[in-house]
């Protein structure tokens, strides 16, 4: 039965391992987890799954596969207090409150109800009469008019909570594919991370300084070497303005992020596609303009290169002359990606519109194409599947 | 042999299993979490709780594998043997053991530290991995192999600052710790300072969770400050009219040092208590 599982957690693509699973046997055998199916699910969770972000699917799949089975083996106490409630629910709702009740389609349905609303909550909700939350009349929820509801997060009914913990899914929010932050940003980025000793000898190098004393007849023979420096370099260009207002939180995080973490990063800016000039200061961008040709004779090949834009306009903007929406370009945008392109082996472009959407906007598939495919969305995984091609 | 938690430790459920599942195999337990949530207390509140000597290793950028085994102290050997010392014809005398050494020694079983394996090189976990696996390593240098006399219970502890490789990933347990919600935290709190007035703990958690609720925050306050703050609050003798008034009237809350660490945030938190004063004047 357990194959199964394991076969099961393989295919929603969770790198479980052999050693793994029989750790998790091992564990069974030594009776670590026996009184219900809440242990095994730590357990198993303990011993499966190595990262955060695996949680939520591994939840999913545990619910899945398990859905059910936790009735039948938790012991006869976890159904009382629903008895309890129900019992309660009777005795002191008014004719009214029950008709109510009945209308939702009896007790059954009102469980089956708070699931469905838990699935389509999102956020913490107060007031309302519908959303589970806090002080409304929904009849979900603590402190609510409604004493006789379901009460959720308070100690009471914790019993019946902890059987589905895996049904909460409160590790959704860590899946890698959603939304990132900074400090995850940061993780990302140092993908990118080469050491490489530069600069002034100044550290002892204790193994060559052994060596040479021994090669020298046992005079010291001191040797130094550089200290170790995080050697990457990198170029962003940020689209700002217009299609990229919706952005603009994850962009600051990307940015503050890659600013902590490359000792050479220099960023410019430009509007929608890249044109013969870029600029560092908003405020200013039309009286401190940078040629973006002296840009491209500044900054060595070793340059990773690094676009963040949305790639959300007229095609014409891109692959025409003087089609720019803010003043007359002489050669069109793709022209000067080519440049970009050519002078730097490593580009990708990061784009923060959500991947689905990109095969319904013309100008994304043009630019997707003058950067060789090298489009990743900005979330967290894009943004590692970015770092590792430019770190290859 | 059961890890519950101790006198100064609230371990929950899935945590105890965890701690549990790597003890009685004696594989090494991985730790993660927001920073702030006892991720390194947790060692030693094990080994207190189950009675066993704790050793720790502080893992810094610049820490090496080699150095949790032993160190060959090359250069006072070298200085000796100028000098003329003795000493100097024992290899052993130069051989320093480092933490992993002295926890194989240990008569009973022991509890061993590492905290913060992610600051070090990306290499670094591979470089344990035989180490952690049959507890036992080579010294090249005498010619000796070093075995532990009982397995540790191995607590290893990660900011995520750097991806573990999956190798090292295979022979441990894992647990993350998330952040407590409010029944633990009372728990918690309860632990710490048990003479607590409970209006002011009342009072103080309200203002706490509802900090962390603020939107956009750059640091959210994590447990450790909650408890710092606590302490301050009643260092201070404050009152939990004086918190209560405070929120009331929209101002920050006393000694908001200990929970905001970042002058942005106190920024953000003043323009938003400004706007909310002015929409309900």
């Amino acid at each position: 039965m357990l194959i199964d599982f394991f076969y099961e957690l393989r295919k929603a693509g969770l790198k479980v391992t052999v050693t793994e699973f029989l750790t998790l046997l091992e564990a069974m055998e030594q009776r670590i987890a026996v009184c219900s199916v809440e242990d095994f699910y730590y357990l198993s969770r303990a011993a499966l799954i190595k990262d955060e972000t695996q949680f939520d699917r591994f939840d999913q799949v545990f619910g899945h596969y398990f859905k059910g089975l936790e009735v039948l083996s938790e012991d006869p106490a976890a159904e009382i207090p629903e008895e309890w409630l129900r019992a309660l629910a009777e005795r002191m709702l008014t004719e009214e409150e029950k008709a109510q009740i009945e209308s939702l389609g009896g007790w059954d349905k009102l469980m089956e109800t708070l699931r469905k609303r838990l699935e389509e909550q999102q956020e913490r909700h107060e007031g309302g009469n519908k959303w589970i939350g806090t002080g409304g009349t929904s009849p979900f929820g603590a402190n609510g008019y409604n004493p006789e509801g379901v009460r959720i997060g308070q100690k009471e009914s914790r019993h019946r909570r902890a059987v589905k913990v895996w049904d909460k899914r409160e590790f959704r929010n860590l899946d890698s594919s959603r939304e990132i932050g900074t400090r995850n940003i940061k993780v990302a980025l140092r993908r990118l991370r080469q050491f490489a000793r530069q600069g002034a000898a100044d550290v002892l190098d204790l193994d060559d300084t052994i060596r040479s004393t021994a090669r020298n007849a046992g005079h010291l023979d001191l040797k130094l070497v550089p200290e170790r420096h995080n050697a990457v370099k990198v170029l962003l260009f940020f689209d700002v303005g217009g299609s990229m207002d919706d952005h603009i939180r994850v962009c600051e995080e990307l940015f503050s992020a890659a600013r902590m973490e490359f000792k050479h990063m220099e960023y410019f800016y430009f509007h929608n596609c890249l044109y013969e000039t870029v600029w560092k200061d908003s405020r200013r961008r039309h009286q401190e303009t940078i040629p973006t040709l002296d840009v491209l004779h500044t900054y060595g090949p070793d340059y990773k290169v690094i676009f963040v834009g949305a790639a959300t306009m007229s095609p014409y903007e891109i692959v025409y002359p003087g089609a720019s929406v803010e003043h007359w370009n002489e050669e069109a945008g793709a022209v000067w990606i080519e440049r970009v392109r050519a002078t730097w082996p490593k580009v990708i472009w990061l784009n923060p519109e959500p991947q689905q959407r990109w095969g319904y906007t013309h100008s994304i598939q043009i630019v997707r194409d003058l950067v060789g495919d090298k489009m990743y969305p900005l979330t967290l995984e894009g943004l590692e599947e970015g770092m590792r091609f430019l770190s290859r | 042999m059961r890890f519950e938690g101790t006198e100064n430790y609230v371990a929950t459920g899935d945590l105890t299993m965890a701690v549990n599942a790597a003890a009685t195999l004696r594989r090494p337990l991985l730790i993660k979490g927001e920073p702030g949530t006892g991720k390194t207390l947790l060692a030693e509140e094990v080994a207190r709780g189950l009675g066993l000597p704790f050793y720790e290793w502080h893992i810094k950028s610049t820490t090496k594998a080699q150095q949790g085994l032993y160190e060959y102290d090359a250069v006072s050997r070298l200085r000796d043997s100028q000098l003329g010392d003795p000493k100097v014809n024992e290899i052993a005398n130069y051989i320093v053991k480092g933490p992993l050494w002295h926890c194989f020694d240990s008569d009973v079983q022991p509890v061993l530290l590492i905290d913060e394996i992610d600051k070090a090189d990306i290499e670094f976990p591979n470089d344990l991995l035989r180490e952690l696996d049959r507890m036992e390593f080579f010294v090249y240098e005498t010619q000796q192999v070093v075995k532990a006399r009982h397995r540790p219970v191995i607590i290893i502890t990660s900011n995520n600052e750097k991806e573990l490789p999956d190798a090292f990933l295979r022979r441990c347990f894992f647990h993350y710790i998330s952040f407590p919600d409010k029944d633990v935290m009372a728990q918690i709190i309860g632990v710490h300072f048990p003479d607590l007035k409970r209006e002011l703990l009342r009072e103080a958690m309200e203002l706490f969770f509802e900090l962390r609720e603020v939107p956009g925050l750059k640091k959210k306050p994590s447990t450790s400050e909650l408890l710092d703050w606590l302490k301050l609050l009643m260092a201070e003798d404050i009152s939990p009219d004086t918190l209560r008034e405070n929120t009331q009237r929209k101002l920050l809350p006393p000694l908001y040092g200990a929970l905001l660490k970042n002058e942005q945030d106190v920024q953000l938190f003043e323009r938003l208590m400004f706007m909310s004063r002015r929409k309900d004047a």
